[in-house]
C-alpha cells in the first residue's frame, strides 16, 4: 500500500481527536484543527542519543504525528543494549545506533523522515541546532547534557522568538529517572540543576593504594595502579575483554592477598565501565514522559511540564513534579559567579582536582584565571608549564578571599564563573 | 576452592552479557523468576459498541514489550480483534501489511523479534470461551488485562485468577489519561525488597553480642595508639569504646533519647585528635555522623511483626509454603533472642584493611551462626510434617534471614469497582477531599467502564461510545454513588473535577493516545516484573498517571 492511498484521518483518529477538539485545560486561546496538525506534523525535532531513551523517543515522536526527525549519536551498538534498545537485534551488534534506529522507525511508521548522525553533538555548530522547533535529549553523560544546554542557551537571541528551542531532557538509573522541561534563559537549566546530580564519590586514592577493604577497592587498585605499573603504554580499553580480564585477574590476587571476598567478573566490568543498570520499563516511562511534553509545546492541545518530573519505582509508583528554580548564580543561565567555599590552605591543585568531584562543578579539567593573571592553565604547553608551579601554592598566596575566578574546562564551550570564599 | 577464584578466561556467558544492566537490579535469581514465568495479555475482549469500536491495546502490547527484551520464559496475546487502520497510528508492533489480519497474530509476530528466547503465541477466541478450558488459566504466572472489556469477562479472569493465586494487572489508557490496578493474592509476601542500604544498616551497637563486645573492649587506651593507629580504628570499635564509658556513668544504660545521644555524640568528637594537618581524622568523623541512626535499641519493624502475627504464620500446615515455614522459624529465633538474626553486612569504614576485615567476620559469622540456629528449627518444623514435605532450600532460608527486618507483606485486594464496593467508594471519596488529587481521574474510568457496561447490555440501542446521553447518566449515576453515603465529598467543585476528567478522556473518543499508553506500559511492566521477581515493592493496588500535569498517584482502593 502506497502512502498516497492513507486516510489521514482515520490513521490518525486519536491522535487528531486531541488536536481537534478543546480540552478543560487547554489554554482558552488556542485554536484546535488543521492548523495544529499542519505546526506538528511540519515541525523539526531533535533527538540526541539512540539508545535506551533513544529508540523510545524516536518510536514516540513517530507514532505523534512528528514528521521530520533528526537523531545524533555516536554508539554502535553493542549486546548489552539489547535487553532494552527494542530497535536493535543480534545481527545489528557493531553498527551505528542512530542510523539503524532510524531505519528501523522510518519503514515501520509510513510517512515520517528520520535523519541520523553519526557523530559527536559537538561536531555540530549554531546553524545546525538552529534548525530544529525543539531537542529532546536521551543521554546517560552529564557531559553532554551540560554542552548541549549551554549551546542552547548561547543561542538565544531576545530579538528573535524562533532562536529559543526548548530542551527536554529524559535520564534513568536502575528503577529511577527523571524527565524536565528547560526554556533556555527563561527556566531553571541543566546547569541551574547540576547539584541534583551529584557524582557517586570517589574512594581516597590512599584507600585504593594501601588499605583496601571492599572487593571494589581492589578493582579499582588494578585499574588506576597495576595497569599503569605493567601496561602503561597500552591505552586501557574498558570495551576491550582481554582488558578488563587482566583487570579482574590482579584485582583477584589483591583481593586474596588481603582476605577480601566477593570480586567477580561483573563487578569488575561494573567498576572499570562505570555500568549503570538500566532496563526497558523505566526507559519506555521516561522517554514516553519527554515526548508527551514535546507534543504539547509544538501544539499547546494540553499545558506542559513545568518543569520537571522525577520518577522511582522500587516501592510502588512514585513520581515527583515540580518546578526548579532558576538560579542567579547559574554559571550558564544566571549573571552572577556561583560561590564556593574552600579551604585557604589547600593547593590550587588540590582545589582543581576537587573541581571533579563537587556536585556544584563537576570540570574534570579546569583551567583557571582570575581578572588580573593565570592561575594554571592546561593548554598550549608553554602556558601550563609557566603556570604549573601554582599548583603546590596555597590558595590564600594566589587569591583574595571573595575573589572571582573564571574556569574554562575543553568539555564545555562557555567559562564558568565561581567567586570563592575562604572557610573560616 | 577454585569458585571464588575462578579463571580469568571464563568471562561472562553470551547471555548473561545480553541482560547485565539487568541482572545489577534483580540478579540471577531475579531472572531465573523471569524466565519461567509465562504472562497472560487479554489485549480487547470485542468491539464495544455498535460502530465496532475495540480497544486498541496499545498499552498491553507496550507492556508486553518490556517483559519481552528483559526474557520473561513467554506470553500470550488474546484479541479477537482485526488490524484497522487506525491501529497503524498508534500501535508500533503492527506494519502496513497488517491490515486486516489477526491483531493478535500480527503483533504476537512482531513482539517475538525482539527476543529469541521469549516463546510467544496467540489466540483470536474472546477470553471467556478460553476460560471454559479449566487448563487454560494456571500455565501462566501473571495476567494482564487492556481495559475496558466486559464487566462479565473480566470477574470470571479475575475471579479464576484469585481463585489460583495469579496477579493480574487490569490498565487503561484513554487519552492524556491512565490507570491501572494490580489485584494480587490474599497474601503476597516479598523477601528481598532492596531497602535503601545507606538507611537500612544493622550494626546492633545497642545489643551487642559477645564477641562484638569483646572486638570494642580490645581499644582499650586510644591514648597510647600513634597518629595513624588511631585514624584506623573503625568507627563501629570507637562507638563500642565510647559506649562502655558512657554506661559506666549511666548505670549501665546506652544513650537513648536525643539530648543523650547529642552528649554522647560531643564525647566522641572531643576523642578525635585535631593536631594534625587534616585538623581532625575521618574514622572519628564517620563515628559522629553514625550516632543518631546507629544507637537504637533493636525493636522489631511492624511490617514483620504483622507476619509473625499471621495465622500463616502462627498455625502451620503440612503444605504452607515455605515463606511461612521460614517466617515461623524466624519468630520463634526473635521470641528467643528478642532480636532478628543478624544480616551480617557491615559498611565500608576508615579502617586498616586487616581490621576491618577481621571485624567483618565477627558480623559474617554471628550472621551464619543466626543462621544455623533458624535453619534447625525450619528442619524441626519439616520433620514434624513427616515426609510430606521436602526440605526448603538453604539458600532460601538465607535470604529470608538477611532480609528479615525489611521484608514485606500485601494482602491482596481486588479490581477496584466503584459501583460494587462501598469500602471503594470510601476510599474515593476520601482521596477527594484531598486538594489537586488525580481521584476525579480514577472516577471518570470508572464512567468510562460503565458506559461501556451500558453499551453491552441486551437491547442497548446506542450505537456509539461517544454517546452524550450515555455518559451524562453514567456520570450522574457514579456522583450519585458517591454522594449516597455522605454528600458532603462531593461539592459543586469536585462535580467539577470529575466532569473536566471526562470531558478530557472523551477528546479521543475513548482511544489511546501511543506516548500515554507507551508511559503506561512502562509502568505496568515495571509492577510486573517486581510481582514475577517478587523482589522490589509492588503497587498497592492502583496508580493513576495523568499525563496533563505530568503527575501520578497511588491509592489504595
Amino acid at each position: 500500500m502506497s502512502t498516497a492511498t492513507v486516510d489521514s484521518s482515520v490513521r490518525w483518529k486519536h491522535l487528531y481527536g486531541v488536536l481537534s477538539t478543546p480540552g478543560p485545560f487547554s489554554d482558552e486561546d488556542w485554536v484546535p484543527g488543521p492548523e495544529t496538525i499542519t505546526a506538528l506534523e511540519s515541525s523539526k525535532i531533535l533527538v540526541i542519543g539512540a539508545g535506551g531513551l533513544g529508540c523510545e523517543i524516536l518510536k514516540n515522536l513517530a507514532l505523534s504525528g512528528f514528521k521530520d526527525i533528526h537523531v545524533i549519536d555516536m554508539d554502535t551498538i553493542d549486546i548489552s543494549n539489547l535487553n532494552r534498545q527494542f530497535l536493535f537485534r543480534q545481527a545489528d551488534i557493531g553498527k551505528p545506533k542512530a542510523e539503524v534506529a532510524a531505519a528501523f522507525v522510518e519503514k515501520r511508521v509510513k510517512g515520517v523522515k528520520i535523519t541520523p548522525y553519526v557523530g559527536k553533538i559537538q561536531d555540530k555548530d549554531e546553524d545546525y541546532y538552529m534548525q530544529f522547533k525543539i531537542v529532546v535529549c536521551g543521554l546517560d553523560s552529564i557531559e553532554a547534557r551540560r554542552w548541549i544546554n549551554s549551546t542552547l542557551i548561547g543561542m538565544v537571541d531576545p530579538e528573535d522568538p524562533e532562536s529559543l528551542k526548548p530542551l527536554i531532557d529524559g535520564g534513568t538509573e536502575g528503577f529511577k529517572g527523571q524527565a524536565r522541561v528547560i526554556l533556555p534563559t527563561l527556566s531553571s537549566c541543566i546547569e541551574c540543576q547540576l547539584d541534583m546530580h551529584a557524582p557517586r564519590p570517589a574512594v581516597p586514592l590512599c584507600t585504593i593504594a594501601t588499605i583496601p577493604r571492599q572487593p571494589q577497592h581492589c578493582i579499582e587498585w588494578a585499574h588506576q595502579i597495576a595497569w599503569q605499573e605493567h601496561r602503561k603504554d597500552e591505552p586501557f580499553d574498558s570495551d576491550n575483554m582481554d582488558h578488563t580480564s587482566w583487570i579482574y585477574q590482579q584485582a583477584l590476587e589483591r583481593a586474596k592477598k588481603f582476605h577480601i571476598h566477593g570480586v567477580t567478573f561483573q563487578m569488575t566490568q561494573g567498576v572499570v565501565k562505570n555500568i549503570i543498570p538500566a532496563i526497558a520499563s523505566t526507559n519506555a516511562v521516561i522517554a514516553a514522559a519527554t515526548t508527551s511534553e514535546a507534543l504539547k509545546i509544538v501544539t499547546s492541545c494540553n499545558p506542559y511540564l513545568e518543569n520537571y518530573m522525577m520518577y522511582a519505582g522500587e516501592e510502588g509508583v512514585y513520581t515527583y513534579t515540580f518546578e526548579a528554580e532558576k538560579k542567579p548564580d547559574c554559571p550558564v543561565c544566571g549573571n552572577l559567579a556561583r560561590t564556593l567555599s574552600v579551604d585557604p590552605d589547600s593547593t590550587l591543585e588540590a582545589f582543581i582536582e576537587s573541581l571533579g568531584e563537587r556536585a556544584e562543578a563537576q570540570l574534570k579539567k579546569p583551567s583557571m584565571r582570575t581578572e588580573e593573571k593565570t592561575l594554571y592553565q592546561r593548554f598550549p604547553p608553554q602556558l601550563e608549564e609557566q603556570t604549573r608551579s601554582n599548583l603546590k601554592l596555597k590558595l590564600r598566596d594566589l587569591i583574595e578571599d571573595g575573589q572571582e575566578i573564571a574556569v574554562s574546562d575543553p568539555a564545555y564551550i562557555i567559562d564558568f564563573r565561581f567567586r570563592l570564599v575562604f572557610n573560616k | 576452592m577454585t569458585d571464588s577464584f575462578p579463571s580469568a578466561l571464563t568471562g561472562p556467558s553470551s547471555k548473561e552479557r545480553k541482560y547485565d544492566r539487568q541482572l545489577r537490579l534483580w540478579a540471577a535469581s531475579g531472572q531465573q523468576a523471569l524466565e519461567e514465568s509465562r504472562v497472560l495479555l487479554v489485549n480487547s475482549d470485542g468491539p464495544i459498541d455498535k460502530q465496532k469500536t475495540t480497544v486498541s491495546g496499545v498499552v498491553g502490547v507496550e507492556t508486553l514489550k518490556n517483559l519481552v527484551l528483559p526474557g520473561i520464559g513467554g506470553f500470550t496475546i488474546v484479541d479477537p480483534a482485526s488490524v484497522t487502520e487506525s491501529d497503524l497510528g498508534v500501535n508500533f508492533f503492527l506494519e502496513e501489511q497488517s491490515l486486516g489480519k489477526s491483531r493478535a497474530e500480527e503483533t504476537c509476530r512482531l513482539l517475538k523479534e525482539l527476543n529469541p528466547d521469549v516463546e510467544g503465541t496467540f489466540s483470536t477466541t474472546p477470553i471467556a470461551e478460553l476460560l471454559q478450558d479449566t487448563k487454560f488459566l494456571p500455565a501462566f504466572r501473571l495476567v494482564l488485562v487492556s481495559g475496558p472489556v466486559k464487566c462479565s469477562s473480566l470477574d470470571l479472569l479475575c475471579n479464576a485468577s484469585r481463585e489460583l493465586g495469579i496477579p493480574v494487572l487490569y490498565t487503561h489508557s484513554v487519552g492524556f489519561y491512565s490507570t491501572f490496578s494490580l489485584q494480587l493474592p490474599a497474601e503476597f509476601p516479598i523477601v528481598e525488597t532492596h531497602p535503601d542500604p545507606e538507611t537500612t544498616q544493622d550494626l546492633r551497637l545497642a545489643n551487642p553480642w559477645p564477641e562484638l563486645l569483646e572486638a570494642g573492649a580490645r581499644v582499650r587506651d586510644l591514648d597510647t595508639l600513634d597518629d595513624h593507629q588511631h585514624g584506623h580504628v573503625p568507627y563501629v570499635l570507637l562507638l563500642l569504646h565510647y559506649l562502655e564509658q558512657w554506661k559506666e556513668t549511666h548505670e549501665g544504660n546506652v544513650p537513648s533519647n536525643y539530648k543523650e545521644k547529642t552528649e554522647f555524640r560531643e564525647m566522641v568528637r572531643a576523642g578525635a585528635r585535631t593536631n594534625n594537618p587534616e585538623g581532625g581524622e575521618e574514622n572519628f568523623d564517620e563515628a559522629v555522623a553514625a550516632v543518631l541512626k546507629s544507637l537504637n535499641p533493636f525493636s522489631l519493624r511492624s511490617n514483620i511483626r504483622e507476619v509473625f502475627e499471621m495465622e500463616e504464620c502462627q498455625k502451620l500446615r503440612a503444605d504452607s509454603a515455605s515463606f511461612w515455614v521460614i517466617a515461623s522459624a524466624v519468630n520463634a529465633f526473635y521470641q528467643m533472642h528478642r532480636v532478628l538474626p543478624l544480616p551480617g553486612s557491615l559498611p565500608d569504614m576508615k579502617a586498616q584493611s586487616a581490621d576491618y576485615i577481621s571485624l567483618q567476620n565477627i558480623y559474617k559469622s554471628k550472621a551464619r551462626k543466626d543462621l544455623e540456629e533458624v535453619t534447625e528449627t525450619v528442619r524441626r518444623i519439616e520433620g514434624s510434617f513427616g515426609a510430606k514435605r521436602s526440605p526448603i532450600p538453604e539458600k532460601e532460608i538465607e535470604v529470608f534471614c538477611k532480609n528479615a527486618a525489611h521484608i514485606k507483606l500485601i494482602r491482596g485486594r481486588n479490581i477496584p469497582r466503584i459501583d460494587r464496593d462501598v469500602t471503594v467508594q470510601s476510599s474515593v471519596r476520601m482521596a477527594l477531599g484531598i486538594p489537586e488529587s488525580l481521584a476525579p481521574i480514577s472516577i471518570a474510568f470508572q464512567i468510562l467502564d460503565a458506559v461501556v457496561d451500558q453499551l453491552q447490555e441486551t437491547g442497548s440501542t446506542v450505537a456509539s461510545i461517544d454517546d452524550n446521553e450515555t455518559w451524562d447518566k453514567q456520570t450522574q449515576r457514579i456522583i450519585g454513588v458517591l454522594k449516597a453515603e455522605d454528600p458532603e465529598y462531593v461539592d459543586e467543585e469536585v462535580e467539577e473535577q470529575i466532569k473536566n476528567a471526562t470531558q478530557e478522556l472523551r477528546r479521543t473518543k475513548a482511544g489511546e493516545l501511543h506516548n500515554i499508553s507507551s508511559l503506561t506500559g512502562g509502568l505496568v511492566a515495571q509492577e510486573a516484573l517486581k510481582v514475577l521477581t517478587r523482589q522490589y515493592v509492588p503497587l498497592d493496588n492502583t496508580c493513576i498517571f495523568d499525563g496533563v500535569k505530568s503527575r501520578s498517584e497511588m491509592h489504595r482502593l
